[in-house]
């Protein structure tokens, strides 16, 4: 009987192996110096930056068994509440991860094809995004609020206006890297400009605009927690934030969890960007970024 | 335009070319008449605007002055009418496509059906040899593979005019005399009239017809050598007395219109 093969693990598993290790190494790290800066100032009493205490810093323990405990006597889980919150700013983000992606597109192309909208119009979409949120969100909740639409419209809305922008940069950027040579081979098939368009410059413009939608991925996040703000949502994470800051004297660790919580769906929003990435950009291997 | 020029493959009369306000000029005054079927080289030393010629036949500049006929229309409709196919020195291949679907983006162009697409594009993976390769990436493949698909898509709608722009100057020797041979068997097939830019002289006595010898600044047409070798061209053809015979008459005539031992048409 021939001796049984030396089982091989397979690429990917060793790959996923070594990106987990390096994922727990880097969180193991941080916790490393969130406890050990926690340890050493409260051993010395050191009172710069500021006092460290139960309050300033909980430990990183209390955070995640704050997630397990009832959010108040006799209610659920703090987790379950919050994932349920989670949730419902992750629909806001969506709606307006999707709506800006698809309006900063489309911006993107219609400026790429006309210089005289793009010397007009530039600046000023460059200045609406020097406007800070804070300022943009009541009035969206104020045009948009009370007209039989769902309540997070307003919020997704105002997701929106943060996704655009780095989507119409990039589309713009990448829509102009296409190979000159490229287009010049498609000039020689006659091809009209919505051919030229769909056929060479959006595939060319593809990494661009993923690396544009993987910050807009995370803003939209953003977007929709500060959007629930001014909308009085108490729904989603937003208003948890709100929340647990007014309670924040006497349970700490339940802000943090929230943070936790908004982190991991920024993380998620992030992940699904990339993975559709790896889907829909095939390049060479060296191109793949 | 009178009859006689209806037939040819393309007719260029007092083509000039200036580039910018008071710029380069590129081309100045050629007259040329190619005829259904031939193997024209252009080539001269770089500036010489062996590369703008085939641009302005292909309508992709527009000549200062002067016209250009490609089978009797004008080489905007001709372009309008996709009469001729166009190759580059690089491939320009789409990475995101396979080889299969870049040979067929020119018939994707002109709106034929996903079947009759599918089995063109099949002759033509066959007709270039790189069988077992329609799946694979552009970056999967060698540098002469990738001209290959290159070539295999401009022949995919059978144009009557092939342009080609130095199509194997990126390639090594070796390969390069091996695709020679290729392109000469793919254009004995085809039947095609092959407007072909290089800038090695062995090259374009190997393939063509006729050699037009162009010298720099403006761009002028020093000359031309008819190629009376017989076809099939093959590897021998290379030792050949009279290929030496031609090559010299080329390089003379690069060297600057020395009255050249063999026939020279002007």
């Amino acid at each position: 009987m021939a001796p049984a093969a030396p089982r091989q693990r397979p690429a990917w598993a060793a790959a996923l192996a070594r990106r987990l290790a390096v994922t727990a190494a880097v969180l193991g790290g941080l916790w490393g110096l969130w406890e050990g800066y926690r340890w050493l100032w409260s051993t010395e009493g050191w009172t710069r930056p500021f006092v460290v205490d139960y309050l300033t810093m909980p430990h990183i323990h209390e955070m995640f068994q704050r997630l397990l405990e009832p959010s108040r006597s006799e209610g659920p889980l703090l987790i379950g509440l919050l994932l349920k919150s989670a949730a419902f700013t992750a629909r806001e983000a969506l709606a307006g991860f999707a709506l800006g992606a698809l309006i900063g597109f489309t911006i993107g192309v219609v400026l790429h094809h006309s210089l005289f909208l793009q010397r007009g119009l530039l600046p000023f979409i460059v200045a609406s995004q020097t406007v800070p949120i804070l300022a943009i969100a009541p009035m969206v909740v104020i045009w948009l609020g009370g007209k039989g639409l769902p309540v997070w419209v307003p919020v997704a809305v105002i997701a929106a206006y943060l996704t655009f922008f780095p989507v119409t940069i990039n589309t713009l950027r990448g829509l102009g890297s296409a190979d000159p040579r490229a287009l010049e081979l498609m000039r020689s098939y006659a091809a009209s400009p919505w051919k030229v368009l769909w056929k060479v410059k959006v595939p060319a413009s593809l990494p661009y605009v993923f690396t544009a939608l993987k910050v807009s991925a995370t803003a939209s996040v953003v977007g929709a927690i500060i959007g629930e703000l001014p909308s009085g949502i108490q729904d989603g994470l937003g208003g948890a934030i709100l929340n647990f800051n007014q309670y924040y004297s006497l349970e700490p660790a339940s802000l943090w969890a929230t943070n936790i919580v908004a982190a991991a769906l920024g993380i998620a929003f992030f992940g699904a960007v990339v993975g559709a990435e790896k889907l829909v950009v095939r390049r060479a291997p060296e191109h793949v970024g | 335009m009178t009859h006689e020029h209806a037939a040819a493959a393309v007719h260029i009369a007092g083509v000039s070319k200036v580039f910018g306000k008071g710029g380069t000029h590129a081309l100045d005054d050629i007259e040329l008449e190619f005829q259904p079927g031939e193997f024209i080289s252009l080539i001269g030393p770089s500036g010489c605007g062996k590369s703008t010629l085939l641009r302005v036949i292909g309508d992709l500049l527009e000549p200062s002055e002067g016209l250009v006929r490609i089978g009797g229309k004008t080489a905007h409709q001709a372009r309008l009418d996709r009469d001729y196919g166009m190759v580059f020195q690089d491939p320009v291949l789409y990475d995101w496509r396979t080889v299969a679907r870049n040979i067929g983006l020119p018939l994707e162009m002109m709106g034929w059906d996903r079947r009759r697409r599918a089995e063109r594009v099949q002759a033509m993976i066959e007709l270039v040899e790189l069988g077992g390769f329609a799946d694979h990436h552009p970056w999967q493949l060698s540098g002469g593979m990738q001209q290959r698909v290159a070539i295999a898509r401009a022949f995919a709608f059978e144009p009557a005019l092939l342009l080609m722009d130095e199509p194997f100057g990126a390639l090594d020797e070796m390969t390069r005399e091996r695709m020679n041979i290729e392109l000469l068997r793919i254009w004995g097939a085809s039947g095609s009239t092959v407007v072909f830019v290089t800038h090695s002289i062995a090259e374009a006595v190997f393939l063509s017809t006729r050699v037009v010898v162009m010298s720099p600044r403006p761009g002028r047409v020093a000359g031309i050598v008819p190629v009376d070798l017989p076809y099939p061209r093959v590897f021998e053809t290379r030792e050949d007395s009279r290929f030496f015979e031609l090559v010299t008459a080329v390089r003379e005539l690069l060297r600057g219109g020395a009255p050249a031992p063999v026939g020279v048409e002007a």
